[in-house]
């Protein structure tokens, strides 16, 4: 049991070594998300109320698509200098592996987008309670996102245009996802509780929590054969 | 092949200290097939402990296919792997357990330094390793001042030694080698030829292909895949 906390351990530490050696990376993630969410103001025009109601929907498909550009690398590195196939090679449960592997990267380009959220919420005019509810729905939604996004990564592993055919496949599944999380903001806006929207985002993060690794270590496994 | 005049008691005698316990791999009636081609069929073979198994043939004929199926990276067709007797896939741990793997590619991360490629891999493979350890293994095979560098900062023949370094301090029975020599200068190749009879004379086991004759010593077979049925 312990080599096996050890085993993921490592991997977790190697990931997030290789993400601060390549701090771009995360960097262009979170950089997407404020620029995106900065344009719609310009886009739509400077009235307050406007922007108040239009802020969770915008924030929230920002960090849709902000998350859908560190996807295609999740996976490809690894598999392109064969680091893959020592994984799979390795005497480790690989579904644990790939969550090691989804844990960093949430923490690289999720965590971040959850902490920088209230400094564009108050650009966009949400008060104190609802950027609140925001950071809850984002830090309940975004290892959504990471991990029903790296199912996407690990099926168009090696295919030509895979982070085109990654938005394809993925961007439905993230309709929950979105709907919860923006309709919890949404809800406090107009005086009432976001409980049951953050509940069900609750749900359904410890839904994907159980089944995307096994997903994943499957289409993996499928890919490498 | 045949038995060279090997030096003696060779550079590489410590990472071996104590013989594995005697395996045996079987494989039994083999059959693949790659986008329509029949690679082999019904193809049977064993292999004790203190053996190498040399998989030969031209350039297509499948052998990085077989390596690929033994390592269990690849699922056969047809086909059972026993390891001591047991299906390889009802094996606790998988095959990774008894195997370590040398590919195409070195599987090393650029961004790292050779010492922390290694010891991430050793501990995601359950057997970590002192640093002085991995260091003085570094030495061994003539990386000693490049221990530290980012393994982008390496030659191709550089990496290919990291990668060796790994596949040495794993400590597993058997070793499957796709191409081991390839890149290396003579000198790393001796130094690898006394690994592979270190690691015979320890009863381990190895697969490997290469297009070069490398006398080792020790109980050799060569498995020559066909033309394809």
């Amino acid at each position: 049991m312990s080599a096996l906390l050890r085993a993921l351990m490592a991997l977790l530490r190697r990931d997030l070594l290789l993400a601060m050696r390549r701090r771009q990376d995360a960097l262009v993630v979170l950089g997407f998300f404020v620029v995106v969410v900065s344009l719609f103001p310009l886009g739509v025009g400077p009235d307050p109320q406007l922007l108040r109601s239009m802020a969770p929907g915008v924030l929230w498909v920002s960090a849709l698509l902000a998350t859908m550009l560190s996807l295609e690398r999740l996976f490809a590195d690894d598999f392109r200098d064969g680091s893959l196939e020592q994984l799979l090679l390795t005497p480790q449960p690989l579904p644990l592996l790939v969550l090691m592997k989804i844990l960093a990267h949430w923490l690289v380009t999720g965590l971040p987008l959850v902490l920088i959220s209230p400094l564009l919420g108050m650009q966009l005019n949400l008060d104190g309670t609802e950027i609140a509810v925001l950071m809850m729905a984002l830090l309940l939604g975004t290892p959504i996102l990471s991990l029903v996004g790296a199912i996407g990564a690990g099926l168009t592993l090696g295919l030509r245009g895979g982070g085109v055919l990654i938005s394809l496949l993925i961007l439905p599944l993230y309709v929950p996802a979105l709907i919860m999380g923006a309709g919890a903001v949404d809800a406090v806006m107009y005086g009432s509780s976001p409980d049951a929207h953050l509940s069900l985002l609750a749900a359904l993060l410890i839904f994907t929590l159980l089944l995307a690794p096994w997903a994943i270590a499957a289409a993996l496994r499928i890919m490498l054969d | 092949m045949s038995d060279a005049a090997a030096v003696p008691g060779g550079a590489l005698d410590a990472p071996i200290p104590q013989p594995f316990p005697a395996h045996c791999l079987a494989v039994d009636g083999l059959v693949l097939e790659r986008g329509e081609r029949l690679l082999f069929n019904g193809l049977t073979f064993s292999l004790e402990a203190g053996e190498l198994l040399q998989v030969a043939g031209r350039n297509g004929a499948g052998k990085t296919s077989l390596l690929r199926v033994l390592c269990g990276l690849t699922r056969p067709m047809e086909g059972e792997m026993t390891w001591n007797g047991v299906p390889v896939r009802r094996l606790d741990d998988g095959p990774g357990g008894h195997l370590a793997y040398l590919g195409h590619h070195n599987a090393l991360k650029d961004e790292l330094s050779a010492e922390e490629n290694i010891q991430s891999q050793c501990r995601l493979h359950g057997c970590p390793q002192a640093p002085e350890v991995v260091f003085s293994m570094l030495e061994e095979l003539g990386l000693g001042g490049h221990a530290d560098l980012p393994v982008k900062l390496l030659s191709q023949g550089q990496k290919r030694r990291v990668a060796l370094a790994r596949l040495l301090l794993l400590r597993r029975p058997l070793w499957i080698l796709d191409e081991p020599f390839a890149a290396l200068d003579v000198q790393v190749i001796e130094v690898l030829r006394q690994a592979l009879e270190a690691h015979l004379a320890a009863r381990g086991m190895i697969i490997l292909t290469t297009h070069q004759a490398v006398p080792v010593r020790g109980t050799q077979r060569t498995l020559t895949l066909g033309t394809g049925a």
